[in-house]
């Protein structure tokens, strides 16, 4: 039947738009675009059942719907919240949001090592984005952060579960994804982690992708080559016919060298559609590839600075991406890390940054 | 491997949920596993209550380290798990704890070394109106003072032999 | 001597097995209640006023009017005996003792709700219960009231004991359905509410024991009776389990008229402070609810004596009021420490913290290890106005009530006994040996009371 739908008018941050019933708040929020986007670091549009766990997307409803106008009494979580008729929403306009993200943020970043020099995700980590934009210059934390030994679940994919923010993305893409899930949540409250239990190694033709829904560095790619920091590959589109995915992804270059393959991802970090491991991991040759082109980066994210033409230190370019406010973490990085090594000078550092550079 | 009769007890508790819900009856079967195989679940338990209820490995893995009750490595014989929560604090469960640290001489986490004894602090039990108060095996022991502890353990060496 | 409706009769010896519980008027109510219609009994519930006793005091004839009926979809009744609140024990005196009060009153609201199983989800660590339980079920089955075609009405029922294994999140009513599902106890992101969709997907109503067992004396002498028990809309009877430093600590079923200087003091129920000491803080409602000093618990801000109702325990609100939550009564005596007392509580919503969202995870611990400094002697000045604001980032931002119960606690302590805290930072050690004692607490409040922060 082509009745037409009824759309819903919804207000989010003043901005009008019309969505169709059953859209999430931040689904209307994405479909504004721009500033009022609230963040997501568990939500994920292809994971069903994910979301509402993180807390960073919070917002105000400040008049419900049209028939019932009332407020609602506390601040929801926007990506599993549904929208109603006549909703109005604050978000970045709303200063009790704002200090409940930045509370949300300090939770989230309180045991995290901040070991960003030395981590394969820095300048494409979520947690990293979420820090800049909300985070507080410091840590108020004065206790000992938990850490976990990083374990290698098979020989393709690596676990650093003191970086892991629990939220579940790559359990559901176990779930939803593979045929038999290998891993999942251990433990309760503080002390819960991503495991498999008995030392299992990941194997499924689709188990790769839980390093792109990923938030953070905690799980990555072990095939990555020399452990390279992002900003200094230049990432191409390529594609390959495949007979298990799209083989749709993204090349990460140096040279003609490959050093690794993701899915390709949106400006919300989340991918466009799953890849297969053998795209992922087997080809690694630019033959194997048909390359289409660069690979536009709208995230304002850190990782854009590999795009500025002449950076040499890594850190000399963020205030530039910041549109000039003057990043947080990194900038103290020494003193806050539990990678505490304040003599190492990154800039000093030939090339890229490595693991090895921090060892002690 | 469970015997014939906790096999049909298992079928019995299977049977109190929907067709193909049978994943529900995977605490209870976790609690006899427990009885059943030495007070702990160990890997192989977990794998093979896995295989009882059709499910798989992790689904086992992830309940097991959520409950505080599932043991993930072996015990002592005797579990002193004492109440430290507010209302037993008020009424001294500290002194309880200390007594019977100084009595097994071993800490908190720990087990006597001929086995017998594991002392572990533990969060409301609901007894509070009998506090100070312990769970050892399936019975609260209320009201606890140090010559109740010392019948306690005395009655655990006894029945121990 | 107060009038009951719960334990009237638990005085009768025996009255845990079934001939001598029929034979004193059990199951009458189940009787009447088979010869009516589920609208008839919903309209009794509704009239009684009844409200949730499991803690957050909802209306228990509107919660039942909300479950969906869709065709040919199973209906649930699941009964909530995780009780792990500390401070609260009454349950657990209701199943041990009067196992068949509790089947009457699931045999009634099953009925009523037109639910054909019901589960009975009790907390592991009460493992001797589910044996009670059981051999009741059993004896009921075998006298007709379970079963199938249950007294000739066509009615079936069965019901299931299900045994938690220690984690007090469970009492929470989705994470308590994840965990009859055989998952982990993690709350569920509401919306869909139980009633919609709630064990395996079905229309699920959560309850409290307390709540079911009172649906018995309702269905009894009628809900407009019962609703002339107690004060305003706080209907009937409450059980209260009550602890701490009072000379008779155990479980008492008060009538919602009494005022709480009676409670703590009068010999039928605690007795007064144990040992002749001096009352100095009182939590009554199970440790998630506010605490208050003696003087704000006797009396309101207003200075209208403080009654054992809902409304009056929270007359005030936070700054000056608390709740009657659970029931669970927990009481300090002048040589109590605030601040310890406060880290045990925030120790345990620590330790049960599911874990699943950030600031619960992350704060709850937080807390704990930021008390124990205070509690230790090493704490600093600044550290209460962290804990403040620490407690202030998880109140309302998580996902289930368990992030506001660990809040509370601390935001309570510090907004009404500060001096304490203060005390024991410029005394690190001085309050290694010695308590800050009753101090002004206790004093008569001549002003509204101010909030302290
Ligand atoms: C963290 C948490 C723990 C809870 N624990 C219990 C409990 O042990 N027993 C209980 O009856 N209700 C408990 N509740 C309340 C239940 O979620 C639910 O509201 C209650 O079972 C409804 O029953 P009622 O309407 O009869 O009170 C808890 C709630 C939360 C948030
Ligand atoms: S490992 Fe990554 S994807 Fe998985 S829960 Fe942790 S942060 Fe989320
Ligand atoms: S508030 Fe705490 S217990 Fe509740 S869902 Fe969040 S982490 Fe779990
Ligand atoms: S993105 Fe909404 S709670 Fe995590
Ligand atoms: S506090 Fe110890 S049993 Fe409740």
């Amino acid at each position: 039947m082509a009745e037409e739908k009824k759309l819903f008018k919804v207000k989010i941050d003043g901005i009008p738009v019309e969505v169709e019933p059953g859209t999430t708040i931040l689904n209307a929020a994405r479909q504004i675009g721009g500033d009022i986007v609230p963040p997501a670091m568990c939500y994920y549009s292809k994971l069903q059942g994910s979301g509402g766990k993180c807390r960073t997307c919070l917002v105000k409803v400040s008049k419900g719907s049209e028939a019932d106008p009332r407020p609602m009494p506390k601040l929801v979580a926007s990506c599993r919240t549904t929208v109603m008729d006549g909703m109005e929403v604050a978000n970045i306009t709303s200063p009790e949001v704002l200090d409940a993200r930045k509370g949300v943020v300090e939770f989230l970043l309180l045991n995290h090592p901040l070991d960003c020099p030395v981590c394969d995700q820095a300048g494409e980590c979520s947690l990293q984005d979420l820090g800049y934009e909300h985070g507080a210059d410091g840590t108020r934390y004065e206790f000992k952060r938990r850490t976990f030994e990083k374990i290698d679940i098979g020989d393709k994919i690596q676990l650093h579960m003191t970086r892991c923010i629990l939220c579940y993305r790559c359990v559901y893409t176990a779930d939803q994804l593979t045929e038999k899930r290998e891993h999942g949540i251990l433990g309760r409250g503080e002390v819960s982690e991503i495991s498999t239990y008995i030392h299992k190694s990941l194997d499924n033709e689709f188990i790769g992708n839980v390093i792109d829904v990923c938030p953070v560095g905690a799980l990555t790619d072990k095939t990555f080559r020399f452990k390279n920091r992002v900003w200094f590959l230049k990432p191409v589109d390529a594609h390959r016919d495949c007979d298990k995915c799209c083989g749709k992804t993204v090349l990460w270059l140096r040279g003609d060298e490959v050093f690794r393959v993701t899915a390709r991802k949106d400006k919300y970090g989340e991918v466009e559609a799953f890849i297969c491991d053998t795209c992922r991991f087997d080809k690694k040759e630019t033959k194997d590839w048909i390359v289409e082109g660069p690979r536009k980066i709208d995230r304002h994210s850190v990782i854009s600075q590999g795009q500025y033409v002449g950076v040499v230190k890594p850190h000399d370019a963020l205030p530039d991406v910041l549109e000039g406010r003057q990043p947080k973490l990194l900038m103290n990085i020494h003193s806050i890390s539990q990678v505490n090594r304040p003599e190492i000078d990154l800039s000093k550092i030939e090339g890229p940054a490595h693991s090895d550079d921090f060892k002690n | 491997m469970f015997s014939e009769a906790k096999l049909n007890k298992v079928k019995e508790i299977i049977a109190r949920y929907p067709q193909g819900k049978q994943k529900s009856a995977l605490l209870p079967v976790l609690h006899l596993a427990q009885e059943e195989f030495g007070g702990w679940l160990s890997a192989e338990t977990m794998d093979y209550v896995a295989s009882l209820l059709q499910i798989t490995p992790i689904e086992v893995y992830e309940v097991a380290t959520f409950y505080s009750m599932f043991n993930m490595k072996p015990v002592g014989k005797y579990v002193f798990e004492v109440c430290h929560t507010g209302p037993c604090m008020l009424r001294g469960s500290d002194n309880i704890v200390d007594y019977i640290k100084k009595k097994l001489d071993i800490n908190v986490g720990e087990t006597t070394k001929d086995g017998l004894f594991t002392l572990k602090t533990v969060e409301c039990l609901g007894a509070c109106g009998y506090a100070p108060m312990m769970q050892l095996g399936k019975h609260f022991r209320e009201h606890l003072t140090p010559e109740r502890v010392d019948e306690i353990i005395n009655e655990c060496r006894v029945n121990a032999n | 001597m107060g009038r009951k409706l719960l334990l009237d009769k638990a005085h009768i010896e025996n009255i845990r097995y079934y001939d001598v519980y029929r034979a004193n008027g059990g199951y009458e109510s189940a009787e009447k209640a088979l010869k009516m219609t589920p609208e008839l009994v919903l309209d009794e519930v509704k009239k009684s006023g009844l409200r949730g006793r499991g803690g957050a005091g909802f209306p228990t004839g509107m919660k039942w009017s909300f479950i969906a009926k869709p065709e040919g979809v199973p209906r649930y009744l699941v009964c909530n005996a995780d009780e792990s609140e500390p401070g609260t024990f009454k349950d657990r005196y209701l199943m041990e003792f009067l196992p068949h009060l509790l089947i009457e009153g699931l045999l009634i609201s099953s009925y009523t709700l037109g639910a054909n199983s019901c589960y009975i989800y009790i907390r592991g660590e009460y493992a001797w219960i589910p044996d009670i339980l059981e051999e009741a079920i059993a004896d009921a089955k075998k006298n007709g009231w379970l079963g199938k075609n249950i007294q000739g009405t066509g009615f079936d029922l069965e019901i299931y004991v299900q045994r938690g294994a220690g984690a007090y999140i469970c009492g929470e009513e989705t994470a308590l359905i994840e965990s009859l599902e055989g998952k982990r106890g993690n709350p569920r992101i509401k919306p869909p509410f139980p009633a919609i969709k709630g064990l395996w997907d079905c229309p699920t109503v959560v309850n409290n024991v307390e709540t079911l067992a009172a649906i018995v004396p309702i269905l009894r002498i009628g809900g407009e009776e019962y609703a002339k028990y107690g004060t305003g809309k706080s209907t009937g009877t409450k059980l209260i389990s009550a602890c701490g430093n009072i000379n008779k600590p155990g479980v008492y079923e008060i009538e919602m008229n009494i005022s709480v200087e009676e409670f703590i003091y009068s010999e039928e129920y605690c007795g007064g402070i144990a040992n002749g000491k001096r009352l100095k803080a009182c939590i009554p409602g199970g440790s998630s609810v506010p605490i208050v000093p003696a003087n704000l618990l006797l009396k309101t801000a207003k200075g209208e004596t403080r009654m054992m109702t809902y409304e009056s325990l929270s007359d005030g609100g936070f700054a000056t009021g608390t709740m009657m939550g659970s029931g669970g009564f927990i009481v300090l005596d002048e040589d109590q420490c605030i601040v310890k007392n406060t880290l045990t509580f925030a120790r345990f919503y620590h330790h049960e913290s599911c874990g699943q969202c950030s600031p619960c995870r992350e704060g709850t611990g937080w807390m704990e290890r930021v008390l124990k400094n205070i509690e230790k002697g090493k704490g600093k000045m600044s550290d209460i106005d962290l804990l403040w604001d620490i407690q202030r980032k998880i109140e309302g931002n998580t996902i289930c009530p368990l992030g506001d119960a660990a809040a509370w606690p601390v935001a309570a302590a510090i907004r009404h006994f500060r001096d304490e805290f203060e005390w024991h930072v410029l005394n690190p050690e001085e309050s290694q040996v010695r308590n800050f004692g009753l101090a002004h607490y206790a004093d008569p409040l001549e002003i509204a009371a101010p909030a302290a922060v």
